[in-house]
């Protein structure tokens, strides 16, 4: 790629004189800004034509790997194909121009909008209620355990104990944490689901200050709970509420229902389940069900509708697959990562043989004796083309890699990519170095971590100072 | 194999004393710079800020971990090892020789709580 | 079975149940047990066609009001560059995930180093993290960041001339957090000094929070207030919208710790509230404290310039309960728009902007006060908002305004509040007032 000529920062290309930007006359007469209002300094920021801004963010885009270049076995993050219609449908000129203080009487097909996507959400969570102030799933994941938090104080209940599995994603403490609770680690059998004889012990010892527990299902293993309904049975007998982490409701469209699981609250990452694009890792949305009655206790975590833009793209989704196909979503994802995983379970080490849900764990290749790690299958996959599956999560295993297809990718490319994840074991053994010094063919090779963290440069100003000393 | 020296107090969390009269100079093992692997930052508490046994008193950072260092005495802290701020690999290089703060002992009895060498080189076989 | 985002044909469908073991796609759920399984027919409308999806939300906006937007509020109409939308939709932005893979993700990495430069230039400070959800919850980071780095204070003062809502979304998170929220009253509009050493000689007070231009729109004066706060140990914490700091005094000329706000004012459209992109920028000292993603430079194996997320010992994912916080990603693709904004506008155009809306916001002001109906609440000075009283009905007023096609304001404290962007010509701004002086 053209690292090279194009490796440059915006301020590197910049000279005096030069503008990007066309602005309407002043007609208003001589208003000058007082000097006693002004900055000092100037800001320093770049000087450039409008063509050299294009070329420059076109070029930085091609040092980039999105779901629409190729496959994305992101574990974990559902990285599906975001439909272009969306992108449309959220740049329709009559719902940008709102503001947001609009009046309600001049805003009637936006909010019709959120009742409508409201309505659909219910239906395929088997809950009563959502809020949409939420801008992600961490940041929903907090809001519901504001929800909770705010429903035990309003029975009088000081209940500050949330307790998550050993093997939940790390967000899970520290939005508990956040939200001033503490967390309660409840352990995982071997095969990743919860121990419920160590449940039922933390109940039996601590239940009266126990406000919810958090659940993944299927957990961060892809592996089903089983044993939900007792497990429900049990936090509710105990006065505590069920949190459901909704990242990986993508297996449960067509199957499962968070609220029939027994669940009382949860938050749906729209940027995962309903196809709205990643962004680089941001803009999502993190809206927030409830089961009737605990509405009231939704909390001010943001002025507005949250991400309105991105929530009109989950809705031209949910429209275009219809009751028909949204039943298909999960059936699919899940056959997907199931052929892949019978695939290549004879190669790379698979700790828990048996059916899976939307993703699947390897804990690195089955040959452990090449000294060829996760981290060097990971960056290999990247020569041959195709973004590396989640590393290193979750942590019950050594050489976790974490692989989720999704429902949108075909026999041809899981195919393609079977054969590769094949022949780096293969090269494992024959050539292990080409493998551990990978990636060769992308526009940078491994970067140092230690240098990066050591002494921090993380602007342009910093960076210029550092070039004189 | 990780190093351990005679004469100091270690704690379960891997941390060590070394006392010199009425001061301890507290720092983190050789066993636990391994296990961190490059740090590159020590977070450390300011002069005149009080420790306690058991308590979390600053952080050690690597690129992909960071641990929190608890207190294996109270005191009051009367120096830090500035050398640190700039050069956090000096942990790495020699964990013993490199302490990470001085502390005026509030109450000496609290080492006998705590490991001596070959106490400490059993709990880290285990 | 096949749809137009499922490419399994049934023959795929076969060969891959066969090797995955089972007889069908529901012998793939056979472990759930039976009480729970979903047997319905989900009451959602049936598949649509592009077509007929674009129908409905054609139908949809034909219910919205288009309005010409004098309102602000912490939301403003600025003009969005052609460049910014066609840039922002190529998919190799649009479509990834957060840079993990530094290797394949220079492209999010380089453009959010650029961000965090900008956004230092812009405040005046040393520090930016990757960018936050929005100025609200921005706010909301600073205040507990003021307080973890304050070790023992628990208290955070909060100026009356913070935007209401920012300040409910503090008091939310304040609540939880068991931090204590005290409100420093104004005087004749504006943030107060002596109150403000009136109350930290109370101590333990963590941080003080004042926003600019304030809830009105008045520039405030903030000499010797970080001075007041250090000497007691607490954190200053300036709120500003972004655009405005093209020309104005920065937090980092206030001598502030920490800055926050929106950057929705960097030409980002308003779209009923979001995606907007909140920044934080902070000291030196403070880079550890901070919540969030941050980018650094370093060097490739090939001895190359190469970026990558650093920090990380920081963060959720390894810290968990122990997190700076709880955010796990940044506002990335809104972070690319400010970034390629402030590309196009450069070190000129921000301030042009500036002076423009500047220019329109007096020039209201004066043809409305002119009428003779409406005078400034305060005798202060303001940047492109104003708040006035009006003699007579606002309601009224307010609704006129709505049916001759603006957005008059936002109406507060028995009085409007007026913003003008650079957007807004002289022609509209002679419309609005015709309409006032009825």
């Amino acid at each position: 790629m053209n690292n090279k000529l194009y490796g440059n920062l915006i301020f590197e290309l910049s000279k005096e004189g030069r503008k990007g930007y066309s602005l309407p006359k002043n007609n208003f007469g001589s208003y000058e800004i007082p000097a006693s209002m002004q900055r000092a300094e100037e800001a320093q920021l770049p000087e450039c034509d409008e063509m050299t801004v294009v070329r420059h963010y076109t070029n930085l885009s091609n040092n980039n790997f999105g779901v629409d270049t190729g496959f994305y076995p992101l574990g974990s993050w559902t990285m599906k194909y975001n439909p272009k219609i969306n992108e449309e449908m959220a740049a329709l000129p009559k719902f940008q121009c709102l503001h947001p203080e609009q009046p309600a009487a001049t805003t009637k097909g936006a909010l019709a909008l959120v009742s409508l996507l409201e309505r659909s959400l219910c239906e395929l969570t088997g809950l009563a209620h959502f809020t949409f102030k939420p801008y992600a799933g961490a940041h929903g994941e907090l809001t519901g355990l504001m929800t909770i938090d705010n429903y035990h104080r309003s029975c009088g209940d000081v209940r500050k104990k949330v307790i998550v599995p050993d093997s939940a994603h790390g967000t899970n403490p520290a939005s508990a944490a956040v939200c001033g609770l503490e967390i309660v680690e409840v352990k995982s059998l071997a095969d990743g689901t919860v121990d419920f004889d160590d449940l039922q012990r933390i109940v039996a010892e601590q239940g009266a200050e126990i406000a919810a527990m958090m659940m993944t299902n299927p957990n961060t293993l892809g592996l089903f709970e089983t044993r939900i309904p007792e497990i429900a049975k049990l936090i509710h007998g105990c006065g505590g509420l069920m949190y459901y982490d909704g990242a990986n409701l993508n297996p449960m469209l067509g199957a499962c229902r968070p609220g029939d699981m027994g669940f009382d609250v949860m938050h749906i990452n729209l940027h995962k389940t309903f196809s709205t694009p990643h962004g680089g890792g941001g803009p999502g949305a993190g809206p927030v069900g409830v089961r009737e009655g605990l509405q009231e206790f939704f909390p001010f975590v943001s002025p507005y509708y949250g991400n309105f833009g991105v929530m009109m793209r989950a809705y031209a989704y949910i429209l275009s697959l219809g009751r028909e196909h949204v039943k298909e979503v999960g059936p699919l994802a899940v056959l997907n990562a199931n052929y892949i995983k019978e695939s290549l379970k004879d190669v790379y080490e698979l700790p828990i043989d048996t059916i899976c849900c939307h993703e699947f764990v390897f804990d690195g290749l089955k040959d452990k004796s090449t000294g060829v790690t996760t981290m060097d299958v990971a960056k290999r996959l990247l020569d041959y083309g195709y973004h590396a599956p989640t590393i290193y999560f979750p942590l019950l295993f050594h050489e976790s890699l974490m692989i989720e297809p999704t429902e949108n990718e075909s026999k041809e490319t899981l195919d393609a990519f079977i054969d590769v994840m094949r022949r780096i074991a293969e090269e494992a053994r024959t050539n292990p170095d080409e493998v551990k010094s990978a990636p060769h063919t992308t526009p940078i090779g491994r970067v140092d971590d230690v240098l990066a963290a050591k002494k921090p440069i993380t602007t342009y100003r910093q960076l210029k100072a550092e070039a004189q000393l | 194999m990780s190093k351990v020296i005679e004469g100091l107090y270690y704690s379960e969390s891997h941390e060590y004393v070394r006392v010199e009269g009425e001061y301890g100079f507290i720092g983190i093992t050789d066993y636990a710079q391994h296990a961190l692997g490059n740090v590159v930052y020590v977070d450390m508490p300011e002069v005149d800020d009080e420790v306690t046994a058991g308590e979390e008193f600053g952080a050690v950072e690597s690129v992909k971990a960071a641990s929190d260092l608890i207190s294996p005495v109270s005191g009051t802290v009367v120096e830090v090892n500035e050398a640190l701020e700039d050069e956090p690999e000096l942990l790495n290089k020699d964990a013993f020789g490199n302490w990470i703060i001085k502390v005026q002992l509030s109450d000496p009895a609290e080492l006998d709580a705590l490991m001596d060498a070959k106490a400490y080189e059993s709990h880290c076989a285990e | 079975m096949t749809y137009k985002y499922f490419p399994q044909t049934d023959a795929d469908l076969q060969a891959m149940l066969q090797k995955a073991g089972v007889k069908d796609l529901d012998g793939l759920y056979a472990q759930i047990p039976e009480s729970i399984r979903y047997r319905g027919d989900y009451n959602i409308p049936l598949e649509m066609s592009e077509q007929e999806v674009r129908e409905v939300f054609a139908k949809l906006g034909s219910q919205n009001q288009e309005l010409t937007c004098f309102a602000g509020f912490g939301v403003y109409d600025h003009y969005t560059p052609s460049v910014i939308p066609s840039l922002l939709q190529r998919s190799e932005f649009l479509t990834s995930y957060t840079p993990y893979q530094a290797e394949i993700s220079q492209g999010t990495l380089h453009y959010i180093f650029e961000y965090q430069s900008m956004m230092t230039e812009l405040t005046g400070m040393d520090i930016s993290n990757a960018s936050m959800y929005d100025g609200t919850t921005a706010a909301a980071e600073a205040m507990m960041m003021s307080v973890a780095a304050g070790k023992k204070a628990n208290k955070v003062l909060v100026s009356a001339g913070m935007n209401p809502r920012t300040r409910q979304v503090l008091d939310t998170y304040a609540l939880h957090q068991g931090i204590e929220l005290v409100t420093l009253p104004l005087k004749d509009g504006v943030t107060s000094r002596e109150n403000l050493e009136a109350l930290l000689a109370e101590g333990g007070v963590a941080g003080v929070m004042v926003q600019q231009p304030n809830v009105y729109g008045i520039v405030e004066d903030f000499s010797g207030f970080a001075d007041a706060c250090h000497e007691k140990k607490a954190l200053f914490i300036v709120d500003s919208v972004a655009a405005d700091l093209a020309v104005l005094k920065t937090p980092g000329e206030w001598g502030a710790d920490i800055a926050v706000g929106d950057g929705q004012s960097l030409g980002i459209p308003m779209l009923f509230g979001g995606p907007y992109v909140g920044y934080m920028c902070c000291t030196e000292k403070l880079i550890r404290k901070m919540p969030g993603r941050i980018v650094g430079m370093t060097k490739d194996s090939r001895d190359q310039r190469a970026f990558v997320l650093t920090l990380q010992a920081r963060e959720q994912h390894i810290r968990r309960q122990k997190a700076t916080s709880n955010i796990c990603s940044n506002q990335s693709l809104m972070a690319l728009f400010v970034t390629v904004y402030l590309s196009l506008l450069g070190k000129q155009g921000i301030k042009e902007a500036a002076q423009l809306s500047y220019a329109g916001a007096h020039y209201l002001c004066d043809e409305l006060t002119k009428t003779g109906k409406f005078r400034l609440a305060y005798d202060k000075p303001f940047f492109n908002e104003f708040f006035v009283k009006y003699d007579g009905d606002v309601d009224a007023l307010y609704q006129r305004f709505i049916d001759a096609g603006f957005l008059g304001g936002v109406k507060m404290d028995g009085g409007l509040l007026f913003a003008v962007t650079e957007k807004r010509t002289k022609e509209e701004i002679d419309n609005l007032v015709k309409i006032a002086a009825l």
